[in-house]
């Protein structure tokens, strides 16, 4: 990387590549060479910078420019502006919202100002397909130093005393599962990465894989030493290509390095990874069920005990982690448990990545140091909530997960913080929601994701959930009664508490924390019929006012089922038993005299 | 279903697939991935000489079949359409979408036009939730649509030029 004098950086994320962002690239490339500059110029197409919301990227550095919404056809003046002349393109520049000026060095962006980046250290600065990038900061530095200057036994330790917990939602203790993994004996024993991401709206473990597959395969390796096992599975969806991609690419030169396979590093460590694809199914994100995918079988769970590091992939003992929480083992070895101990809070130390989405200004994958407010990465990180619109809610943990109200706003973000308030972390998806959103049609979404996914092996889940999901069905369609209120209460108890696996012990806690936190939304649903937030379409009523309507008949003659009637030039009126609230006389009236309620 | 007669070359297909695999029941999942990126989709007959093959039944090859989402019975459009129901493009209108496509093309999710040209599937979370809500055709993905969108973006397949899309 020595010769360059400059740097252009372009996000080759998913977002960003969906907006033509290898086209970019490109024309960066062509623009450059045909002005001679190849040689000192340097185009590297990276993982996601994380700020989504205003792809594509492009960051130009050694002077940190950060330009958004970049097209194809600015690339042009980028080159012939910045990188020749070295004036900045102001048009492209980030504006900061609050002060509407634009800011010169990324640095200086409040979306950065407080995320802590570990286990993204690498996405959005390096090539991702290139190991030597990824060698060049600290790569594979720290799988060298356990293998030839610790023992396993020191390694764990160092893993324990940072404090790591799983990022894959349950958050045990990662040190202390590699310890039982390498206790159990036996001939033969396996690392997994989980690389499911089920949660349907989030990103992080895909982004880390996209932007910095080497950090997990170094943490794999360094697994492997640790439990004593030569052999690593890396278990990814196939709707993921990308990652895919690029994880094989990593695992090929780190082969050709040395760093995977026979006698790594001269230690007589050997080690070697394979990829096994997911095929869609939430549930095989458990990692018994996860298991038995690999295997061939169906993607079912199985009780536990035997816990995969007692008995896992074909009967072995198996170490099942998560993406995120690979991605933080090297920087721990590297900088030492108290560096890492020393963030966070008091029982959950270092970072955490969310992908941050739904109703919030800057949608993106962030890290924060836990511990940071709900608030902080909302109004602060997130820029607030779309087109000025009033916070509701934000549901963290995904499916398994609940919703908060304003009234956690500054509760510190950690496991044991947000299982109190009646959520979880889960693997990092934040959605959040505006006054427009219905938390009773939020829990029906989710009951709907479950009910797709449940592998239907035991029936408080299987069936449960159905009932749950056809009571919710009742009370968005105008249908329930308030006994129904407390029949969900009750079926969700129920099915908490005698489902097999993580996914039907967690499946009604959307339902559970709407209940507690809006219960005014769901009475009004039930006792009114009305749906306040107005999204429940068979709840909404359209009514023209007698004042302002001036007999244009337009209304008249749009609706699809003749529910209008009313002479010309004198009010119109609607028979509610015959309209079918399409919103279509809503669409067409030019006076405002319809109205939803 | 109607009863498809497999041509030659296609039980030869599979046959050379599953030996790359070396006839590994374990390797089943990996066997249907590589057998549908070949085919387009998995009919009853092409799992038989899977089972056949892996020396399995062929209750257990459908059984993992249709497990699993990914796997598909039925084949897909010309150009298969993927709404995106990921909580992110969920909050910001997929299922309004969705509707106006089901009634732009007149079909339910998980069926295909007619004329065979387009399908129609809902998919969770492709990792682009900052242009929520998406869509995909083939692999193209488009940002930030709206019910308004949907009318242009389903004539852009209609039409000549569908030599630009690109199918998986
Ligand atoms: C229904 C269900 C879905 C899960 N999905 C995932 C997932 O997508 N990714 C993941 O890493 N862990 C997931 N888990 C957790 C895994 O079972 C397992 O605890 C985790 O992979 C362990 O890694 P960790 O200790 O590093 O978090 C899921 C658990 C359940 C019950
Ligand atoms: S709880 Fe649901 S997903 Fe889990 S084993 Fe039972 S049926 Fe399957
Ligand atoms: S939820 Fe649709 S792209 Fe993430």
């Amino acid at each position: 990387m020595a010769d360059y004098t400059m740097h252009v950086l372009v996000c080759g994320g998913t977002g960003c590549k969906a907006s033509q962002s290898e086209l970019i690239k490109l024309n960066f490339q062509n623009r450059l060479s045909e002005l001679g500059l190849s040689d000192e110029v340097q185009v590297v197409m990276t993982g996601c910078f994380g700020f989504c919301e205003k792809g594509p990227i492009v960051k130009i550095l050694p002077d940190n420019t950060f330009y958004v919404h970049v097209t194809p056809e600015d690339v042009t003046e980028l080159v012939e502006e910045h990188i020749v002349k070295g004036r900045k393109v102001e048009r492209l520049l980030y504006v900061d919202p609050e002060t509407q000026a634009s800011v010169h060095d990324a640095k200086g962006m409040e979306f950065y100002k407080k995320q802590v980046r570990i286990a993204l250290r690498n996405c959005g600065f390096i090539n991702p397909e290139n190991i030597d990038e990824y060698i060049a900061r600290d790569g594979y530095a720290a799988l060298g130093s356990c293998l030839l200057e610790k023992t396993p036994e020191e390694t764990i330790r160092i893993i324990k005393d940072s404090g790591l917990r799983g990022r894959g939602g349950g958050g045990f203790p990662t040190g202390l599962k590699w310890e039982i993994t390498r206790k159990s004996v036996s001939d033969q024993k396996y690392v997994v990465c989980n690389a499911d991401e089920g949660d349907p709206g989030a990103f992080m473990d895909r982004s880390i894989l996209e932007g910095d597959p080497h950090s997990v395969i170094e943490a794999m390796a360094i697994c492997g030493y640790c439990i004593g096992a030569d052999k690593g599975l890396v278990y990814i969806r196939a709707e993921y290509p990308l990652a895919v991609e690029r994880l094989k690419i990593a695992i090929k030169q780190a082969r050709e390095y040395g760093l995977l396979g026979e006698d790594i590093m001269g230690s007589g460590f050997n080690f070697d990874i394979e990829i096994r694809y997911g095929a869609g199914a939430f549930v095989c994100g458990e990692e018994t069920a996860l298991i038995h995918s690999m295997e061939g079988l169906r993607g079912e769970p199985t009780v536990k005990p035997p816990f995969p590091a007692e008995s896992g992939y074909k009967g072995k003992p198996t170490n099942v982690n998560n993406v995120e929480t690979f991605a933080n083992i090297p920087p721990i070895i590297n900088k030492g448990a108290g560096w890492f101990a020393a963030i966070g809070t008091e029982k959950s130390k270092g970072t955490k990545v969310f992908a941050l989405a739904g109703k919030i200004n800057n949608v993106g994958l962030i890290e924060v140091p836990m511990g940071t407010t709900l608030r902080e990465v909302i109004y602060d990180i997130g820029g607030g909530i779309k087109d000025g619109r009033e916070f509701k809610a934000v549901q963290t943990g995904g499916p398994s997960g609940g919703c908060l109200t304003k009234d956690f706003l500054d509760t510190p973000i950690d496991y044991d913080n947000l299982l109190a308030a009646g959520s979880m972390m889960g693997s990092g998806g934040m959605i959040v929601m505006d006054e427009t959103d219905c938390m009773v049609s939020i829990a029906k979404f989710y009951l709907e994701f479950t009910l797709d996914e449940s592998c239907g092996k035991c029936a408080p889940c299987r069936i449960g959930n159905k009932r749950l999901h056809e009571i919710l069905e009742r009370i968005t369609e105008g249908n329930g009664t308030k006994e129904d209120l407390d029949r969900l209460r009750m079926l969700s108890t129920v099915i908490k508490d005698a489902s097999l696996c993580g996914l039907g012990q967690t499946s009604p806690n959307p339902v559970l924390s709407t209940l507690d936190h809006f219960y005014d939304e769901y009475l009004a649903h039930v006792d009114s019929k009305t749906c306040p937030s107005g999204q429940c379409k068979a709840l909404l009523k359209y009514t023209i006012l007698e004042d302002k309507c001036t007999g244009c008949t337009l209304c008249f003659r749009n609706c699809p089922v003749g529910a209008i009637s009313g002479e010309k030039r004198s009010p119109h009126y609607i028979d509610q038993s015959l309209c079918i609230k399409c919103g279509v006389c809503y669409e067409k009236c030019k006076f405002d005299a319809i109205i939803i309620g | 279903m109607p009863k498809i007669k497999l041509a030659e070359k296609a039980v030869d297909l599979i046959r050379e697939i599953c030996t790359k695999f070396n006839n590994d029941e374990g390797e089943l999942i990996n066997v249907l991935h590589q057998v549908q990126s070949k085919l387009g989709y998995l009919p009853a007959e092409v799992q038989e000489v899977i089972a056949r093959e892996l020396n399995i039944s062929v209750a257990k090859v459908y059984g993992v079949v249709t497990f699993y989402s990914f796997f598909t019975m039925l084949p897909k459009g010309q150009h298969p359409i993927s709404v995106c129901m990921g909580t992110a493009c969920y909050v910001r209108g997929a299922e309004q979408v969705l509707s106006e496509i089901k009634r732009q093309l007149s079909i339910e999710v998980g069926e295909t036009t007619p004329d065979g040209r387009f399908s129609l599937s809902c998919l969770r979370c492709v990792g682009a939730c900052g242009l929520a809500p998406v869509v995909m055709v083939g692999e193209k993905v488009y940002g930030r649509v709206s019910p308004q969108q949907v009318h242009k973006i389903i004539a852009e397949y209609k039409e000549g030029c569908a030599a630009e899309a690109k199918t998986a």
